[in-house]
């Protein structure tokens, strides 16, 4: 078979960017994000069946910088996956398939993450903090 | 790019595919793709919850809030979800995207593995918690 060197999908060398691919690559990246943020919530749970003091090691690795900065990133790839998701569940029911509704649930999904990130952010701050 | 599985084959691509017909179970996982991620919309927002509600919590405080019948019950079918989610996406993602046979099959049995694993792992941690003395 001379089929291996034929260039495979996603084809992303041909395509202009648009809103259309972005969510649906960001879609699966902050899934495949989600899935190894996942495995944190797996060690506090450990951690809390296990005593105080391996909860204290998963708790001083959340509130460290990089701890702050990985869940910040989970905050918005959940923020995400969760509002491009039910997006893709309306359009799974044949809803907003047209093409300025795609273009504009698209942003939605985008923008909606970022606002939902704050929000949660400004929850953890008026908390005293995520540190 | 490394060699497919019929490389060395004086076959056709054709003559090799012909008959063999279609997995016959995307359906399934298409189906259970769509109602964990149902199920997760709603576990999602406790989930995000509780992590709020865990800020600045010490071990005392976030054992007792896994430990009422509620929050534990919720967080076995969270976990559960979840995992079973992850699982099956990042499946297509590995079909997708790796195209090097050994590699793709060793991805997605090590994706299987861990999910289960910590899947149980969780489980049986939410089970010691609510279960145990605090």
């Amino acid at each position: 078979m001379s089929t291996s060197a034929r260039p495979l999908s996603p084809h992303l060398q041909v395509y202009r960017w648009q809103i259309q691919m972005v969510t649906s690559i960001l879609h699966r990246i902050t899934g495949v994000a989600l899935a190894v943020g996942t495995l944190l919530l797996a060690a506090l749970l450990i951690s809390l069946a296990t005593g105080p003091q391996s909860y204290a090691v998963v708790r001083d690795f959340c509130a460290s910088w990089i701890g702050n900065i990985l869940l910040l990133g989970w905050t918005w790839s959940l923020a995400f996956h969760l509002l491009n998701g039910i997006r893709h569940l309306l359009q799974d029911a044949v809803m907003g398939y047209a093409i300025n509704q795609f273009v504009r649930n698209s942003w939605l999904s985008v923008f909606g993450s970022l606002l939902l990130t704050a929000l949660i952010w400004a929850c953890v701050f008026m908390r005293g903090g995520a540190a | 790019m490394s060699a497919k599985p019929h490389d060395n084959d004086l076959r056709t691509p054709l003559k090799i595919a012909r008959g063999l017909g279609s997995a016959k179970s995307g359906t399934h996982h298409f189906m259970v793709q769509r109602v964990t991620a149902i199920a997760l919309i709603p576990l999602v927002i406790w989930a995000v919850w509780l992590a709020l509600t865990l800020v600045h919590a010490d071990f005392a405080q976030a054992h007792a809030l896994l430990q009422q019948p509620f929050n534990a019950f919720v967080m076995i079918l969270f976990v559960v979800a979840a995992f079973w989610h992850a699982q099956l996406g990042i499946q297509v993602v590995i079909e997708d995207y790796v195209h090097t046979h050994w590699l793709a099959l060793t991805a997605q049995v090590l994706v299987r593995f861990t999910c289960i694993l910590a899947g149980f792992a969780c489980v049986l941690a939410v089970a010691r918690i609510a279960l145990g003395q605090s």
